[in-house]
This record gives C-alpha cells, structure tokens and sequence, in this order.
C-alpha cells in the first residue's frame, strides 16, 4: 500500500562510512550512469549507502503493505454485503501480494527475507505510521482506499522510475493493482454519501479522522527531511515530501467537494493565482509520536503480526519436512 | 523464532500463448509445487498468465556485471552483422 517518506528515520550507527573499496572515480561513475537515467541492476557495483537506503525503504514499504492488511482485515467479517466482502478479501489479498513483491526486490540487494521479518517483529523497522490509526467503522474502509491508497498512489507512481531496476519494476505491478483499491474506497464513500443522513454522518466521521494521517504519509516537511537531496540526486525519489502532498491535496479536495464533505481543515482554501489549494499547518508532534509506537494501535498491530507468525510456525516446519521427505524419497 | 529458510525461486509468466515466458519476480516455497502455487496466488492474481515457469534461483548460471564489456566485446565491432551496414543502389527493390 505506501511507504512513506521514513527513510530519514535511519538510525546514525547503520550510517557508517562508506567502505574503504569505494574510491571516488567509482562513486562518480556511479552517479553518472544515474544522471544518465541507467537502470540499476542487483548485481551492479553500487555504493553501500545506495543499498542501505533502498533495503530500508523497500523493507519499510514491505512492512506497510503487510501491516497495512490488519485495519482492513478488521471488517472482513463484517463487510456490509457480500459483494463488499469479496472486493474487500481482494484487496488484502493484493496487500499481501504487494509485500511479497517489495520483500523479493529488497532481497535482491543481500538482505533475508528472515532479516526483515526479524526487525518487524522486533520493532527495529518502521512501517508506515497510517496503520497504527483504528477502523472504527465501515466508512474507514471508504476512507483507506480513497484517501490512503490515493495518497499512496501518489508516491508510487514516481517510484516506477526509480532507479533500482527491481523496485521499479515492483512499483509498476503493485501500481496497476492499486487504483482498483482506490476506487472501490471512493466507491464506498459515495454510496454512504448517497444514503441516509446517518450513513452520510459516518462518511464525514471517518474523512475527520483520516484527513490529517493521510497528509502525514508522506513524510516530514522538505526543510526537515535530511536524507532527500541524496535520494533524489540517486533518482530513488523524484518528487520532495511536500510537492507529493501538493499534489494528492489538489487532486482530493475536489472529490471531497462532489462527495458533498468537509475536509476538516479551516484554513483550507484555493488559491487562484497559483493553482493550489493551501492547507493548514500539521500536528507533525502526532506523527513523530505515532511513530515512535505511541499512536492508537501501535501495540496491537504488532502483537498481532507475531501471533499470525507465531501460529504459522507449525505449518513452515510442516512444509520444510514434507519437503524433505520427497526430496529423499525422489532421491531414491 | 522459527525461520523459514525456504529457498528462493524465480517465476516466469507466459501471459498469452503465442508470447514467450517473462520473468515476473521471485518467491520463496519449500518445494516445486509450492513454488507453483505460490506463483500463480502472488502473480497471477488477475490473469496474468496462462503459464508459470519456477526455477529455484541457485540453479541459474548468470553471466557476471563486471564482466558485461569483456563478455559483448567480440560482437561489438562487427557492424557488417547488421542489415544496415550494406549500401544498396538507387533502384533496386525487394532486397
């Protein structure tokens, strides 16, 4: 579903320097053959700052996508309709495909699959802060696709072009995948904002709750951003924070508007000279909390994911024996 | 905690027949039929393909990067390979 912009948040001990192997004629060649817009291939020579920051990005988005699966998940067995269940088991079903996508791109650059598992579950690696927010009702299932998929959309679309060839290729996949789930969120809002007062007093509700995490997503403001510049001149980023959530402020508020919503922001209006729609300022307190594990389901949505490891354990051990046991056996 | 240590595979996808096989990315399984299965759930999910090819990834021989401009060398000067290389004269057709 999204990863946002967290790579700043790299701890200083993984910014060691750079190996003494890498000499600057190698550094300069590599960032040529970025400018020149040359696709980055796994076993390519690349500098050791290069991988770290793409294995941290690339595990973080994986993380997402898997953790992204449990709000959702949180009304499978209530969806109001059957029709709305099979849409809804689709769609964390692609959330499940778009992490096995990104964990295989990540592996690409020498880090295990168990490695990453690991730091989820160890709490060592970040995951988009959105999921740490509940779903409280039906409407938030209208309000993730539209308002979070959207915003993910917005930052994924650039990463197609990403230099690393495996993670844009993997961007590509999960890109086509995702306007089907930002559809089928609008497509929620719209019936609620089309149905009775109370239906439509659940729309506004869940748009009041999510507004302001979604703007999150995609990451602290351009001035506090430290790893930017380096990211953008690796061609890994191709659009700053701040212009990403320009831009899915521009493109959501009029499909607010026809929805027949408020966007909760009282300084919110449009300006005619430049185009844009301006914006309040962002409680970025709450973001760095919620990041640090203190927002509403932090906790919860760990706990959760190593319970479902913890649960499969058996049925890996089962496999691997099974496994085994033909192995030998064709052996024979 | 229990690790997986499934080993790796490569999926490749023929999307249509009449197309060849593409690779579509990778995915760890215990076995070849897993391997399958697993392909067909993680990149097939919208009709992809109307065939999977697994291969696990440690019994593909790859040709080394830092070799890639010894490797291509030989057929790097041998512009006479190509069609265009050969001047044809003003009136002649079907050639």
């Amino acid at each position: 579903m999204y990863t946002q912009g967290l790579d700043q948040q790299g701890k200083p001990e993984q910014e060691k320097q750079r190996r003494p192997a890498e000499s600057e004629a190698e550094l300069r060649a590599f960032q040529r053959r970025c400018d020149a817009e040359e696709k980055i291939e796994a076993k390519d020579w690349m500098p050791e700052a290069y991988r770290r920051t793409l294995v941290r990005q690339i595990s973080q988005h994986a993380h997402s996508e898997i953790i992204g699966m449990q709000p959702e998940g949180n009304w499978l067995t209530r969806a109001p309709s059957l029709k709305r269940k099979v849409i809804l088991l689709a769609k964390v079903q692609d959330e499940a495909g778009h992490g096995l996508y990104l964990y295989s791109a990540a592996e690409t650059l020498g880090v295990s699959r168990d490695k990453m598992v690991d730091d989820l579950l160890s709490g060592k690696a970040k995951y988009s802060s959105i999921f740490n927010y509940a779903t409280l009702t039906w409407a938030d299932i209208g309000a993730i696709g539209w308002l979070v998929d959207g915003a993910a959309i917005m930052n994924q679309v650039p990463l197609c072009r990403c230099s690393y060839g495996p993670y844009a290729r993997a961007m590509v996949r999960v890109c086509k995948e995702e306007s089907f789930h930002q559809r089928q969120g609008f497509d929620i809002m719209h019936v609620l904002c089309s149905g009775s007062e109370a239906q439509k007093a659940m729309a506004q509700d869940a748009l009041n709750r999510w507004w302001w995490p979604s703007l999150m997503m995609f990451g602290p403001s351009d001035k506090d951003s430290e790893h930017s510049a380096q990211s953008m001149a690796w061609k890994i980023k191709r659009f700053s924070n701040d212009e990403l959530r320009q831009k899915f402020v521009d493109a959501t508020v009029p499909q607010a508007e026809f929805l027949g919503l408020r966007v909760p922001d009282d300084d919110l209006h449009f300006n005619e000279a430049t185009g844009h729609y301006e914006f309040g300022d962002i409680d970025w307190q709450e973001f760095y909390d919620v990041l640090a594990g203190n927002g509403p389901c932090n906790r919860e949505r760990l706990a959760k994911r190593q319970k479902a490891h913890d649960d499969g354990a058996w049925v890996r051990e089962a496999a691997r024996a099974y496994a085994a046991k033909h192995a030998v056996q064709e052996a024979a | 905690m229990s690790h997986t240590n499934w080993p790796l595979y490569e999926v490749f996808i023929r999307s249509r027949s009449g197309l060849s096989h593409r690779h579509a990315g990778s995915l760890h399984a215990a076995d070849d039929d897993m391997a399958l299965d697993h392909a067909r759930d993680t990149y097939t999910r919208r009709m992809e393909g109307v065939s999977i090819w697994v291969v696990r990834s440690d019994r593909i021989v790859a040709s080394d990067p830092a070799e890639t401009a010894a490797l291509f060398e030989p057929a790097e000067d041998k512009i006479y390979r190509h069609p265009t290389f050969y001047e044809i004269p003003d009136g002649v057709e079907n050639l």
